[in-house]
């Protein structure tokens, strides 16, 4: 048996409500309106950094040494050239010997990487695979994308053993349809005419999945628990449900309204959100949008009761949020507008890639050391114990810090330092379990901060060096999300 | 122990610029102007002068690397002259170099001169801090400001003692207040101002809970002195200061990497303080030293300062505060030339130029602010953060 293993969901903190976005440009284009909210991610956060944090809550309580390959699907990378699933997994401390690849270019990269996940693990060229899903997506200001388009991810651990929904096939159309594309140097999506990518795509290519998916595998509508796609257009979505033949309750929430349309992730976050309320037994149809569609078809085994209400999916992020109530902040963390940051911001120093490659694990994987001999944590790296009753030399092994949490020892909120987001809060952090290391504090106001405050760790845009086109990840403290 | 410095070696020439934002004036006019005072107090000319040892902490907003910048400067004849860098001790340890070669015999009279420019960065503060501590340490600090890090402190110090915020910054602005009272009499001081607490605690917050009075000046500035061997000060003149001891200390990291530091003292200002007070014979800190110039880049920092130096009871330093027994007609003044806080704070400078002040109030010339008959005078400088300095600390008497 082959299929999902484990899944992990993650949505940004912020929340902006459309009529926000509305107030600020609606004038220019009535139609765009849409209700609901819509997620964004903070400035300190691309599609690589909440990738990580749904591939952490994925992997929570799986030996991360066991898993064989990463798969990143986004059409929202940070980079051109850099592979950022190697990103992903050097954050994660995955080892080095696994394969790898970034799936982009359609908002169907998410459902293709599955299927290539799927088709690796049914080669038995890999026990298991990690696929991570994520999207920080940009409409221009006043267009409709920027109402709909939202930020998210998704991760599913794919896998041989203790499946808890298998893999029973599927059904994919490609076509080169026009309805919305970007060229190397556009930042926001171009499109057609939106009745054309609507009348002529939407509601031509899921169905034409779905249907060929169910003639594939001889099954009934009857037979299926609950069929799960994006909800790019809500109302053609209930329409296309009625059309197939499936009754409301087969229909899966598309979240649109209140969470919005996460590209690459969007398919496999409802599909997670799916399998939180899924029983044994269920079969689940997920189809993706972009380009044509891929319909994918699960079956709910005994296995996910395990899961069930252990997982930090996508339904408890749907409600973990903070209101962004300043659309002009909105703008100003996705560069559409550029702010005044002062000489101090200009003063960005270098950074010594080949140091950071060199030390890799401990800044991207935010691994420090363990004394062997006293069991003292310690961050960073150390060769000479730190604890001054000990101080031992060269007595140290690798210890991961990404995964545990820990408590406020003292904070400020600093109105100095440069932040594009001040004031600038950062904490000296105690681990429990031993440790302390002093780091930015990120998704969460100046008034909520205590000493002792429980905080866990999250990967995170540190800086950005425009002029060396350098994105400098590390570790944030954040309160605990969930 | 060791024997120690003291009494070995004497003070017999200073010098110090006017501190504050000198925008017509670069490092060059600034050393010149501390030399020239120092050199003609000692009534010595610059050929008499052995070796020489030269502060400067920045390099990019400053003069540059190497000891060339003085030397040049000055025209010193091929003389040895070392650069010392250490954060805001940089002033203290270039008097130590100068006290220690002296005392070694290797010269007979040196100089300490330490200079700062910071007012060409184009923004307020220090310039950034990451890189100060390396360039791996530049992708993993989080975006920490000298009064940020100070800051942590001051929450940590309010919650052990159980301080609700409002009532820990009152207990703060006294600090500030008496500092600017004592700075407003001093022509050499960049601020000026009598304030109020209620200036204080109106102020902007810079980083919570600390506001802009709780913040020492940055400023441009030079100072510097001239050491010789003990037994023959008296050639030069009727009252040199003799050093009585001159310790560095320096964080081993445990603060940070260990938790079992709490956050509300300085570990290696307590641990160098114990040094410090051995080598100049000193058994009670609070009944023998009379005046302190102490490193209060923060209110905080002066506040901790009292207890590492264990002048007030850990925890204690408050009702000190309150009572005025750092007032200048207190027990034991302290920051009678208007501190970090007034005087301004030009890293490498500000060691110098708070012996400076002790000198001059050992020798009876510090006109307005003139302490009563003291006889022993402490400065104390902290470079870094509370989890990670630099400490020096020198005591000083005729």
């Amino acid at each position: 048996m082959k299929g999902i293993v484990s899944y992990g969901g993650y949505l940004p903190l912020n929340r902006i409500n459309r009529d926000i976005v509305f107030k600020g440009m609606g004038w220019l284009h009535q139609a765009t309106y849409m209700k609901g909210e819509k997620c964004v991610a903070n400035f300190d956060e691309d599609s690589v950094t909440m990738a990580v944090a749904s591939a952490m809550n994925c992997l929570e309580g799986y030996d991360r040494d066991h898993v064989d390959g990463l798969y990143f699907s986004t059409t929202t990378s940070p980079f051109k050239e850099r592979r950022c699933a190697n990103i992903i997994g050097t954050a994660l401390d995955l080892k080095s010997q696994i394969r790898t690849a970034d799936f982009t270019g359609s908002t169907s990269a998410g459902t293709s990487a599955l299927i290539a996940a799927i088709d690796s693990i049914g080669a038995g060229s890999a026990n298991n695979i990690l696929l991570c899903a994520s999207d920080v997506r940009i409409g221009k200001p006043g267009s409709s994308q920027e109402l709909s388009f939202s930020d998210g991810a998704a991760s599913l651990l794919l896998g041989n053993k203790q499946v808890i929904a298998s893999w029973e096939g599927y059904y994919c159309v490609s076509y080169d349809f026009p309805d919305h594309w970007r060229t190397e140097n556009d930042k926001a999506d171009r499109a057609w005419e939106d009745r054309f990518g609507r009348e002529q795509g939407y509601r031509k290519f899921i169905p034409e999945a779905i249907s060929g998916l169910l003639s594939k595998y001889n099954l009934q509508q009857k037979d299926i628990a609950k069929v799960i796609f994006p909800g790019i257009y809500p109302r053609d979505h209930a329409l296309i449900c009625k059309k197939l033949g499936f009754e409301p309750g087969q229909v899966q929430d598309h979240l649109m309204t209140v969470m919005g349309n996460t590209g690459t992730a969007y398919p496999l976050m409802i599909l997670i959100s799916a399998l939180e309320d899924s029983s044994p037994g269920d079969k689940l149809i997920v189809a993706g949008f972009g380009n044509g569609s891929d319909a994918l078809l699960f079956h709910v085994t005994e296995e996910v009761e395990k899961v069930k209400g252990q997982k930090r999916g996508v339904k408890r992020y749907l409600e973990s949020k903070r209101k962004l109530n300043s659309y002009e902040k909105y703008l100003a963390f996705r560069n559409f507008i550029s702010t005044e940051g002062g000489i101090r911001a200009e003063a960005i120093p270098y950074t010594a890639l080949s140091l950071t490659w060199r030390d890799r694990r401990e800044i991207l994987g935010l691994c420090g050391t363990r004394c062997k001999k006293c069991g003292t944590p310690q961050y960073p790296v150390q060769r000479v114990c730190v604890n001054p009753y000990c101080g031992a030399i060269d007595e140290m092994e690798p210890y991961r810090f990404s995964d545990k949490k820990g408590k406020v020892f003292s904070f400020t909120g600093d109105m100095l330092a440069f932040t594009p987001n001040p004031p600038g809060i950062y904490a000296v952090t105690d681990f429990d379990g031993g440790g302390r290391y002093w780091f930015d504090v990120t998704d969460c106001d100046l008034e909520s901060m205590e000493i002792g405050m429980p905080v866990e760790i999250s990967f995170r845009r540190k800086y950005v060096d425009e002029r060396g086109g350098i994105v400098g990840y590390f570790w944030k403290a954040i309160p605990i999300r969930l | 122990m060791a024997e120690g410095i003291k009494d070995k070696v004497a003070i017999i020439g200073m010098g110090c610029t006017k501190f504050g934002e000198h925008w017509d004036k670069g490092s060059e006019d600034l050393i010149v102007e501390a030399f020239t005072e120092a050199i003609e107090d000692a009534g010595i000319e610059k050929k008499d002068i052995h070796a020489a040892w030269y502060g400067s902490c920045y390099d990019e907003f400053n003069v540059g690397k190497s000891a060339l910048a003085l030397s040049r400067t000055l025209k010193l004849p091929f003389i040895p002259v070392t650069r010392i860098e250490n954060l805001c001790a940089s002033g203290s340890e270039a008097l130590r170099g100068a006290v220690y070669g002296v005392a070694s015999g290797a010269c007979d009279i040196a100089l300490a001169l330490g200079a700062e420019k910071l007012k060409d960065t184009g923004y307020g503060g220090l310039p950034e801090m990451s890189t100060s501590l390396g360039t791996k340490n530049r992708v993993i600090f989080p975006g920490i400001s000298a009064p940020g890090a100070f800051a942590m402190m001051a929450n940590r110090y309010f919650s052990k003692y159980g301080m609700p915020v409002e009532e820990g910054r009152r207990v703060l602005a006294k600090i500030s207040v008496n500092s600017h009272k004592n700075g407003a009499k001093n022509p050499k001081a960049h601020l000026k101002r009598i304030i109020t607490e209620e200036d204080v605690l109106n102020a902007p917050i810079i980083a919570s809970p600390l506001g802009l009075f709780d913040c020492c000046g940055v400023s441009d500035g030079a100072a510097a002195a001239i050491v010789c061997r003990a037994d023959m000060a008296k050639d030069f003149r009727a009252d040199p200061v003799s050093i009585k001891a001159l310790q560095i200390g320096v964080s081993s990291g445990e603060e940070l990497g260990y938790t079992e530091w709490d956050g509300t003292y300085v570990e290696s200002a307590v641990r160098t303080a114990v040094r410090a007070y051995k080598e100049a014979g000193i058994k009670n800190p609070r009944e023998e030293i009379s005046m302190m110039e102490l490193h209060d880049c923060f209110s905080i920092t002066e506040l901790v300062t009292y207890e590492d130096l264990q002048i007030s009871p850990r925890g204690k330093a408050r009702n000190d505060i309150e009572d005025g027994f750092f007032a200048i007609e207190g027990k034991i003044p302290s920051q009678p030339d208007g501190g970090l806080k007034c005087f301004g704070h030009p890293i490498a400078a500000s060691g110098l130029r708070m012996m400076y002040e002790m000198y001059k109030q050992l020798q009876g010339k510090a006109g307005e602010r003139q302490i009563r008959d003291p006889k022993i005078g402490l400065t104390h400088n902290l470079g870094g953060f509370p989890q990670l300095n630099v400490i020096s600390l020198v005591i000083v008497g005729l």
